[in-house]
């Protein structure tokens, strides 16, 4: 494959501007699309990334190297003309746009098409060359309202809460808790969350993001005083000795997963909600046709069965394959 | 249907038992008898039969859903289940409904005398009207495959609360052959109706298996040992001048073992039996694989009648001159036992299972160690004083099993799962070493912990070097310890031989693939166990 960008051992490259995108291998210079620990890894000389995406990398990756850039905003890189726009994925996730001797290519990293009410909506973009994610690549996968999700979870927070239990739902530190957080009622109770959750709460309101007051629970907190609350936990930490402390609890999950039975009794929770980051099967769909492209290439995700159906309907699509993907169904975060 | 899957949502969203009982309990009070009826039928698995063919289901559900055939067949094995698929692919629905579960069960009955255009149309109107929720129980009650179990526990608890009557007598009430089309709530739950019942068989009382050292139950003359048999469970009920044979599971087994009808020339009305069904040679019972034979058979060609003749190894008495025995100590309902059996001629089909005498739980433990011998898997201990109780309880009854056989083997196949376990790779097919090439001898699909199996689903989906539709050919590299009860030679498997109950017992990772057994090893064990 030959074009404005390429696929090495190291991530997709831009020989042109001598840049990867999202790389899994230490380069000189990387952009990225988002924080999220397969696309914005460790060890890379420089990095480029939207300006609302860079203060959670700085806090994920430490003391690194970030240039920051506007949505939007072009960006000469040696022979290609670079920009980034919205993914609507979490809040500072982009497509990046990358553009050579007029041929146009959108790496897209995450991205859903519907607007959670954080982050910038999604923008389609055109272009020749589109790569696309598809974790939840099927059509069993079809996402309702956020407003019937909210009031799902409102609903069975207050049961907990009338019940004398805690609520506690197991989610993905960055963006589901934050997008959930702005979901939850707070007439019902408190907003409680996990040092994990609350680090990265910290990092968005120094920022400027809004988001509900919430409460840290840590090692001293006073369990007694904060009965009627939700805890917003990484699943991991649902069922510890540290979510013990609160007494009687009912845990939850929500994630893109939860709309399959089998996944959400294996998680053995009390109630799975459906609700990702991630576009669903029509949401793909119409984000590729809304890009104009011809060439799609598939990264992460049931990208076999997905290739195959683009294919299908006449896209010229190809499996591309990439490191990314750390929300797989091992994973039942996304 | 909508109470109907408020009730199912429930029970499926919940870990917990009181929530579970607690809904249960309230459906039985407050939704129609014909309702419940089917409700405890189906959750029972008394299911209704398949109305569609499952074939047809799929096309019209990929027809509506507006894809290809081909990728809902893709996208149903990573789901795992049909009518949850098909139920996920549909578009929202577009009208809304509210029938009864009963209504929907017998408009599916009727479904079967009509034309298949008249069907379809029934079909996609019922999917356009309902939720998904009521879609997806409507497709599980469409396919007959509604397995959506709710343990006889909860179901019997749940009961007990809405009717205000005793755990024991609903356990006993939902046993055997009761048609939910034509029976009632007031019949099957609360009236009083002895005549009825003539067929039916009381709850088995199961044992645990036991795990501490048998010196903990105390002193050995408290305790019977018996051998644990390797057949069927069954229960013989002589009633009415009629008899009954029913198994563990629930099912009427009369007609496929026509020589316990011999029964009735010996053995008085107003007796229950319960005992091991188990195919007999000349003075000892044969191999499972005899017995196998006759499962599964609703007819039995008279060679087979006489190369595995079934008889009913009998160790307990439930019921004697018309009165329930359960109450009494097993020392009496034992001794009372031994007397009827001594009073049969010895081709009778029933027989009594002896007891094993010992002196010490070492001397027993010992004896233990000969069960293979005597055709057994082990022993079971019963304490002497203690009553036929319902269902798995701890304490009286424990059954001591011979430690399996075990063989190290290579990991070589592995395909998904269904239901809790789609989207992870459960189902495995094993090799062991015959020169340089491996021979597939067994599958196995279950002793993995969830975590073990996430850890080996990744390591599949990275190791993967050729597909066969679900299937996948990974690179011989795992070795897992399979534990198997009994080996026999057969002429269906590439190896040579078919492994009785394997299962992984343990992840080898300290064992490289070279050092997995071989098929002569296999064969070694044949000759001594097989």
């Amino acid at each position: 494959m030959s074009g404005a960008l390429t696929f090495t051992p190291a991530g997709i490259y831009c020989p042109a501007g001598d840049f990867y995108i999202d790389p899994w291998k230490p380069v000189s210079r990387a952009l990225i699309t988002h924080g999220h620990a397969d696309h914005a890894r460790w060890g890379m000389e420089s990095y480029l990334a939207t300006d609302i995406a860079a203060p959670v990398m700085r806090h994920r990756l430490g003391d690194v190297s970030i240039e920051t850039i506007g949505y939007g905003q072009r960006l000469q890189i040696g022979g290609a003309t670079v920009s980034f726009h919205p993914a609507g994925h979490v809040p500072g996730s982009a497509q990046i746009r990358v553009e050579v001797a007029g041929e146009v290519w959108v790496a897209s990293g995450d991205y859903k098409v519907v607007d959670d009410g954080l982050s910038t909506p999604f923008e389609p973009v055109k272009c020749h060359h589109f790569i696309t994610e598809s974790t939840f690549g099927l059509p069993v996968f079809r996402w309702q309202d956020q407003a019937v999700i909210a009031a799902q979870i409102n609903e069975w927070w207050a049961g907990c809460a009338s019940a004398g239990k805690t609520a506690f739902l197991g989610c993905y530190a960055l963006g589901k808790a934050q997008r959930l957080m702005s979901m939850l009622n707070p007439e019902i109770g408190p907003i409680l969350t996990h040092t994990a959750i609350e680090n990265t709460n910290a990092v968005m309101r120094a920022q400027g993001v809004s988001l509900p007051d919430t409460i840290q629970a840590s090692a001293d907190f006073d369990h007694k005083a904060h009965s009627g609350g939700l805890v917003l936990a990484p699943p991991s930490a649902l069922g510890s000795a540290w979510a013990r402390k609160f007494g009687p609890q009912e845990n939850a999950f929500a994630s893109g997963w939860m709309a399959l039975r089998g996944i959400r009794r294996r998680r053995a929770g009390d109630r799975g909600f459906v609700i990702s980051d991630h576009a669903d099967w029509s949401g793909l769909l119409s984000a590729i046709t809304d890009t104009g492209a011809e060439n799609i290439y598939v990264t992460h995700g049931y990208t076999e069965i997905f290739t195959r159906y683009l294919n299908d309907q006449g896209w010229n699509a190809q499996v591309l394959q990439t490191e990314f993907g750390g929300e797989d169904a091992e994973d039942e975060a996304a | 249907m909508k109470r109907f899957a408020a009730l199912f949502n429930a029970i499926d969203q919940s870990t917990k038992t009181t929530v579970k009982v607690a809904a249960l309990a309230e459906y039985f009070q407050e939704a129609p008898e014909e309702d419940r009826i089917w409700t405890i039928a189906i959750f029972s698995g008394r299911r209704p039969k398949r109305a569609v063919n499952t074939t047809r289901l799929r096309e019209w559900g990929a027809e509506v859903a507006g894809i290809p055939l081909w990728l809902f067949e893709e996208a149903y094995p990573i789901v795992g289940d049909l009518a949850e698929t098909i139920a996920l692919v549909l578009p929202p629905p577009s009208t809304e409904t509210d029938h009864g579960l009963t209504h929907w069960i017998n408009a599916l009955r009727d479904l079967s005398q009509v034309e298949e255009p008249e069907r379809k149309t029934f079909v996609l109107d019922a999917w356009a009207s309902l939720d998904p929720t009521q879609r997806f129980l409507f497709n599980k009650l469409l396919t007959g495959g509604f397995r959506i179990g709710v343990s006889q526990k909860l179901m019997t608890r749940a009961l007990a609360r809405a009717t205000g009557k005793d755990e024991a007598e609903m356990a006993h009430r939902l046993m055997g052959d009761w048609d939910p089309a034509t029976t009632t709530w007031s019949h099957l739950i609360l009236e009083d109706d002895p005549a009825a019942h003539a067929s039916r068989p009381y709850p088995f009382y199961l044992a645990y298996a036991l795990e501490d050292e048998p010196e903990n139950l105390g002193e050995p003359n408290d305790w019977q040992a018996e051998w644990k048999w390797d057949g069927i469970r069954g229960q013989l009920i002589l009633r009415d001048g009629d008899h009954f044979v029913w198994s563990r599971g629930e099912e009427l087994m009369t007609d496929r073992f026509p020589e316990l009808a011999r029964a009735r020339d010996f053995i008085p009305d107003g007796t229950v039996l319960d005992g091991e069904l188990l195919a007999w040679g000349e003075d000892a019972p044969q191999n499972f694989n005899a017995l196998q034979k006759r499962i599964g058979r609703k007819t039995v060609p008279k060679k087979l009648l006489t190369e595995a003749p079934v008889i009913l190894y009998a160790y307990d008495l439930l019921e004697w001159e018309g009165k329930d025995l359960r109450q009494t100590p097993l020392r009496e309902r034992r001794a009372t036992l031994e007397t009827l059996c001594k009073s049969l001629p010895d081709d009778a089909p029933v027989k009594l299972s002896p007891t094993v005498g010992f002196e010490s739980w070492n001397a027993l433990a010992q004896t233990r160690a000969t069960a293979r011998d005597a055709q057994a898997e082990g022993l079971m201990l019963k304490r002497m004083d203690s009553p036929y109780l319902t269902g798995r309880k701890k304490g009286d009854w424990w059954k001591w099993k011979l430690d399996p056989l075990t063989i190290d083997a290579v990991m070589i196949y592995a395909q998904s799962g269904h239901g809790r376990r789609a989207n992870l790779f459960t189902d495995f097919t094993f090799a062991v070493w015959n020169g340089n090439d491996l021979v597939p001898f067994t599958k196995a699909y279950s002793g993995l912990t969830d975590e073990e199996f996430r850890k080996i689903t990744a390591w599949v989906k990275k190791n993967t070097q050729q597909r066969f539709g679900p299937v996948r050919q990974v690179t011989p590299h795992h070795v897992f310890e399979i534990a198997f009860e009994g080996i026999q030679a057969s002429t269906r498997h590439k190896s040579g031989v078919a492994l009785r109950f394997p299962r992984m017992s343990r992840w080898r990772h300290d064992k490289p693939v070279q050092e997995a057994n071989s098929l002569d090893d296999l064969n070694e064990m044949l000759k001594i166990y097989g």
